[in-house]
C-alpha cells in the first residue's frame, strides 16, 4: 500500500516542514491566490504571469468549463452560459439580487439560493464559485509542487451566515481544507498592519466588485481587533458601470438591448469607468446587433455627478460603523483603501473628505487581501517565526436572533460581538399543554422578522404537556470563529433537546454536495483531484474488505480490546469513504494499517505454520529457494 | 481555564467595580493569545471544541467586565443580590417623572429632525451616567452598600437605555 506524506491539519508533522498553505480572495471582480514564500507573502500568476483571476465561468454543452481571462473575453459572445459576478448570487434568492432585468442569465428560483440554467445543466452559484477556486487551487499546487494543507478564504465583513455557508461549501466542493474564513477588511488590515507596523485605530475602506464594507479596527501589540464592522452587501464597483450603462442608454435613446449588446456595453462602461481614473474624458463606442451605432464622449464631471449618489450611499454605513465602535472621525489613525473601485479618484476624494486625512493607498488594492488572507493562512498552519505572531479578534457583522409572538424579532447575539461567541435565552410556552415549540433563526437589525433574513426553522418536540408559561425552554447560539452558527433548544425541567447547524434554508446539506462531487466526476473526466478521490475510495474500500474477512476466518488471534479497536479504526474508515475527503480517506488507511500490523503478522506467523505443518525440512529449504 | 471561577478570577484581577480597564484589555488579550481558535487549527478534534469553549468563555467574560453596567451587576450577582431587571420595574416617582421628561425632549428633537439638540441630550445624558458611576464605584468598592448600589444600577438600567434610543433617533437622522 503506499504511504502518503500527507498532512491532515490535527496530525502533526514534522516540525520545521513548511506547510503549503494559501490566501484565496474570492472576489466578485476577480479572484487570486496568494501565499507566504521566505516570509514575503506574494501573489501567485498564472503561466502567462497574469495575478487575477477574473470570477468569470463559461460552461460548455459538455460540461467542461472556461475560467477566467478565457470566459471573460468570450462572455459577450455567450452571455447565457458565461457566468460573472458570481459572488453576488452566493447565499441568495432571486428576490435579494439586484438588476436581474439586465442581467442575461436564465435564473431559476431554488429553494434559498438561485440557480442558474446553462448549456452544462442548472448550476448554483456554489458549484460556479467552486469552479474558480478549483482553478486557484490547481495554480498555487503547480507554483508550490504539492498539495495544500488548507487555505484562508476571504469574505466581505458583512456577508451573512447564508452566505459565507455558501462560501465554505464552494471551497468544500472545490476539494480545498478551509482553515478559516476570513473577513476581506481585517485581511487588508493584516496586510497592511505588518508591513507599517501600525497602533491604533484604523478605517478599513472595501469598495470591491460587487460588494461595499467598512470596518473599524483596533491594531494594538500584535492584536487584530475588529471594533465594528458595516457596509452593503448589494453595493460596488459594478454599480458605477451599470450607472454609466443607464447613462449611454438615456444619452444614445437605444432600443431595449439583446444580451450580447447589454453585455458589450456594460463592458465598455467598464473600461470607459476605469479609463477615467487616468484621464479627463473616455470615450464609449460600441456597434450593436440592431446595427445602431454607440459613441459617446464621458467625461469626468459628469462621471462624478453619476457616482455621486453611490459614493455618499458608502459613507452611511460608514457613520454606522464608527457609532457602533464609539469612536469620532478624529480618532481614526489611518484608512486603507480596498477593492480596485478604490481606485476612482472620485472615491479617494470622498473618503479622504470625509476621515479628513489622505487615504493610505500603497499597496496594490487588488491584492491587498489576498495577501492579508496568505499571511493569515501561513500563521494558521504554523509556518511562523518568532516574532511573526499576531491574534485576530474578529466580530459577527449581524445581529443574530428568535422570531417572537407577533413576527417580532428578539435578538440573541448583537452584531459586532466577537467570535467565537455563545449567547443563551430562556423562553416559555404560551399554551396550556403545549409539547412542541417552533424555532425560527433570523440575522438582520430590524424589528420585523419579516424584514430580516431567516436562516433556519426547527421544532423543539417533545416538551411535557404543562401549564403554559411552566416550560423552560432554553436557546442557545453558538458562533464558531468562521462566523457560523449553530442552534441548540432545551427543555430544561426535562432534558429534551433539539439542535441545527444553521444552513439547511440556504446552505448545502452534505448529500447535495456529494451529488455535486458526483456530477462533477461525471462532467469533468480529467478531474484529477476527483479522480484522485475516487480511487482512494476503492482503494479504501478493498482494504476494509480485506480486513473484514480476515476478522472472520481469524478471530482466535485477537484478544477482545485488540478486536475492538481495529472494528473502530474500520467504522472509522468506512465514514471516511462515505465522505468527499481524500485525506481523510487516507490517514484512515494509515490508522488502519498501522492497527493491524500485529494482527496480520500473527496471521502470517499462522499461515507459515500451518504451511509447515506435516513438511520437513528439506521441503521448507527447497520452497526458500525457489 | 477554569469555567467554575468567577470572572474576575479568570482574568486574576481583584474583584471590585473599579476596573483598570486597560490592564483587563492586556489581559484579556493574553488569555485569547492562549485558548482562541486559530492557535489550533492544527489540532484534533476535541481540542478544536474545547478552544472554542474557551475563547467563547474568555469574550463572554470580558464582556461583562469591560461594561460598567454589566460589571456592576455582574458584582451584585456575585454576592447575592438580584437587581430584578425584568421582575421589578417599580421606581421612584419622580425618578420616572425625570424619565419622562428626558423621553418628551428626545421624540420631541427626533420629530423636528433636530440633530444638534439630539447630540446635546447625549452628550449631557453621557455626562449625567458617568457621574452616576463614579457613584456607584463608591457604593460597592468603598461602602460596600449593595443594597443602594441596586437601587443605582436599575436607574442606569433606564438610563442606558435612554442612550440608546438616542443614539437610535441619531442614526434615523442619519440615514
Amino acid at each position: 500500500m503506499a504511504l502518503f506524506q500527507i498532512a491532515e491539519p490535527g496530525e502533526a508533522p514534522a516540525p520545521h516542514e513548511h506547510k503549503l498553505a494559501v490566501g484565496i480572495d474570492l472576489g466578485t471582480t476577480n479572484s487570486l491566490v496568494a501565499t507566504v514564500r521566505s516570509g514575503i507573502a506574494i501573489c501567485l500568476s498564472d503561466d502567462q504571469g497574469r495575478p487575477l483571476l477574473p470570477s468569470v465561468v463559461r460552461y460548455h454543452a459538455d460540461g467542461s468549463t472556461d475560467v477566467g481571462y478565457g470566459a471573460q473575453t468570450r462572455q459577450a459572445v455567450d452571455p447565457k452560459n458565461t457566468i460573472v459576478s458570481v459572488k453576488r448570487f452566493m447565499g441568495r434568492g432571486l428576490k435579494d439580487i439586484s438588476h436581474v432585468e439586465s442581467m442575461p442569465y436564465e435564473f431559476i428560483e431554488a429553494p434559498g439560493m438561485v440557480k442558474v440554467k446553462t448549456l452544462a445543466g442548472i448550476k448554483s452559484p456554489v458549484e460556479v464559485s467552486a469552479e474558480i477556486l478549483k482553478n486557484l487551487r490547481d495554480r498555487a499546487e503547480a507554483a508550490l509542487g504539492g498539495e495544500l494543507v488548507g487555505a484562508v478564504i476571504t469574505v466581505p465583513a458583512y456577508f451573512d451566515d447564508a452566505q459565507r455557508q455558501a462560501t465554505k461549501d464552494a471551497a468544500r466542493l472545490a476539494g480545498l481544507n478551509v482553515l478559516r474564513l476570513l473577513n476581506e477588511p481585517t485581511a487588508a488590515a493584516i496586510a497592511y498592519g505588518l508591513d507599517n507596523s501600525a497602533e491604533g485605530v484604523y478605517a478599513v475602506y472595501d469598495l470591491g466588485g460587487g460588494t461595499f464594507d467598512i470596518s473599524i479596527l483596533k491594531l494594538t501589540k500584535g492584536v487584530f481587533e475588529v471594533m465594528s464592522t458595516g457596509g452593503d452587501s448589494a453595493l460596488g464597483g459594478d454599480d458605477f458601470d451599470h450607472r454609466i450603462f443607464c447613462w449611454v442608454i438615456e444619452q444614445g435613446k437605444l432600443q431595449p438591448l439583446s444580451a450580447q449588446d447589454a453585455r458589450l456595453l456594460m463592458m465598455r462602461c467598464r473600461e470607459a469607468k476605469e479609463f477615467l481614473t487616468n484621464n479627463p474624458e473616455a470615450p464609449i463606442s460600441a456597434n450593436l446587433s440592431t446595427g445602431e451605432i454607440v459613441d459617446l464622449k464621458l467625461d469626468v464631471a459628469t462621471f462624478a455627478s453619476i457616482a455621486q449618489t453611490l459614493i455618499s450611499k458608502t459613507l452611511q454605513p460608514v457613520k454606522k460603523a464608527l457609532r457602533d465602535a464609539g469612536l469620532r472621525v478624529e480618532e481614526i489613525k489611518g484608512v486603507v483603501m480596498v477593492g480596485g473601485a478604490t481606485r476612482m479618484p472620485q472615491v479617494q476624494k470622498a473618503v479622504g473628505d470625509f476621515f479628513r486625512q489622505e487615504p493610505l493607498t500603497n499597496l496594490d488594492p487588488d491584492k491587498v487581501v489576498a495577501l492579508g488572507a496568505a499571511t493569515q493562512a501561513n500563521l494558521l498552519v504554523g509556518n511562523k517565526t518568532g516574532k511573526d505572531d499576531w491574534l485576530l479578534l474578529d466580530v459577527i457583522p449581524l445581529s443574530l436572533g428568535l422570531e417572537m409572538m407577533g413576527g417580532l424579532t428578539e435578538k440573541v447575539i448583537p452584531r459586532n460581538s466577537t467570535i467565537p461567541t455563545a449567547r443563551a435565552q430562556e423562553f416559555t410556552t404560551f399554551k396550556d399543554g403545549q409539547t412542541a415549540m417552533a424555532i425560527h433563526v433570523v440575522q438582520g437589525e430590524r424589528e420585523l422578522v419579516s424584514d430580516c433574513r431567516s436562516l433556519a426553522r426547527f421544532d423543539l418536540r417533545g416538551i411535557p404537556p404543562m401549564v403554559a408559561g411552566a416550560a423552560r425552554i432554553r436557546v442557545t447560539f453558538q458562533v464558531d470563529a468562521d462566523g457560523l452558527l449553530s442552534v441548540s433548544a432545551r427543555e430544561q425541567t426535562t432534558g429534551i433537546e433539539s439542535s441545527v447547524v444553521v444552513k439547511p434554508s440556504y446552505g448545502l446539506s452534505d448529500d447535495e454536495i456529494a451529488g455535486m462531487l458526483k456530477d462533477s466526476m461525471t462532467h469533468a473526466k480529467d478531474d484529477a483531484i476527483n479522480r484522485a478521490l475516487k480511487e482512494a475510495q476503492v482503494e479504501a474500500q478493498r482494504m476494509l474488505e480485506a480486513t473484514e474477512s480476515a476478522l472472520k476466518e481469524d478471530p482466535h488471534l485477537l484478544n477482545e480490546a485488540e478486536a475492538a479497536k481495529i472494528v473502530a479504526t474500520i467504522e472509522k474508515l468506512r465514514l471516511a469513504i462515505a465522505g468527499d475527503n481524500r485525506r481523510v480517506i487516507n490517514l484512515a488507511m494509515d490508522d488502519l494499517g498501522f492497527e493491524t500490523q500485529e494482527f496480520a503478522h500473527r496471521r502470517m506467523n499462522q499461515s507459515v505454520n500451518r504451511a509447515l505443518a506435516g513438511r520437513n525440512v528439506a521441503d521448507i529449504k527447497i520452497g526458500e529457494e525457489a | 481555564m477554569d469555567f467554575k471561577a468567577d470572572h474576575f478570577a479568570l482574568f486574576s484581577m481583584n474583584r471590585a467595580f473599579r476596573l483598570d480597564l486597560s490592564d483587563l484589555d492586556s489581559r484579556y488579550r493574553d488569555i485569547q493569545a492562549q485558548v482562541h481558535p486559530d492557535r489550533f487549527v492544527n489540532a484534533g478534534e476535541a481540542a478544536r471544541r474545547l478552544s472554542m469553549q474557551q475563547a467563547t468563555h474568555a469574550n463572554e467574560a470580558y464582556l461583562t467586565l469591560k461594561k460598567p453596567l454589566k460589571r456592576a451587576t455582574y458584582l451584585l450577582q456575585l454576592s447575592g443580590h438580584d437587581i430584578q431587571a425584568e421582575s421589578n420595574t417599580a421606581m421612584p416617582a419622580e425618578f420616572l417623572i425625570e424619565q419622562m421628561e428626558w423621553r418628551e425632549a428626545v421624540m420631541e428633537a427626533r420629530q423636528g429632525g433636530d440633530h444638534h439638540e439630539l447630540e446635546h441630550l447625549h452628550n449631557r445624558l453621557r455626562a449625567d451616567i458617568n457621574s452616576r458611576y463614579e457613584e456607584l464605584g463608591e457604593l460597592l468598592d468603598a461602602s460596600g452598600d449593595f443594597v443602594s448600589a441596586t437601587d443605582r444600577v436599575r436607574r442606569l438600567l433606564f438610563l442606558e437605555k435612554l442612550l440608546h434610543e438616542i443614539d437610535d433617533a441619531l442614526a434615523s437622522l442619519e440615514e
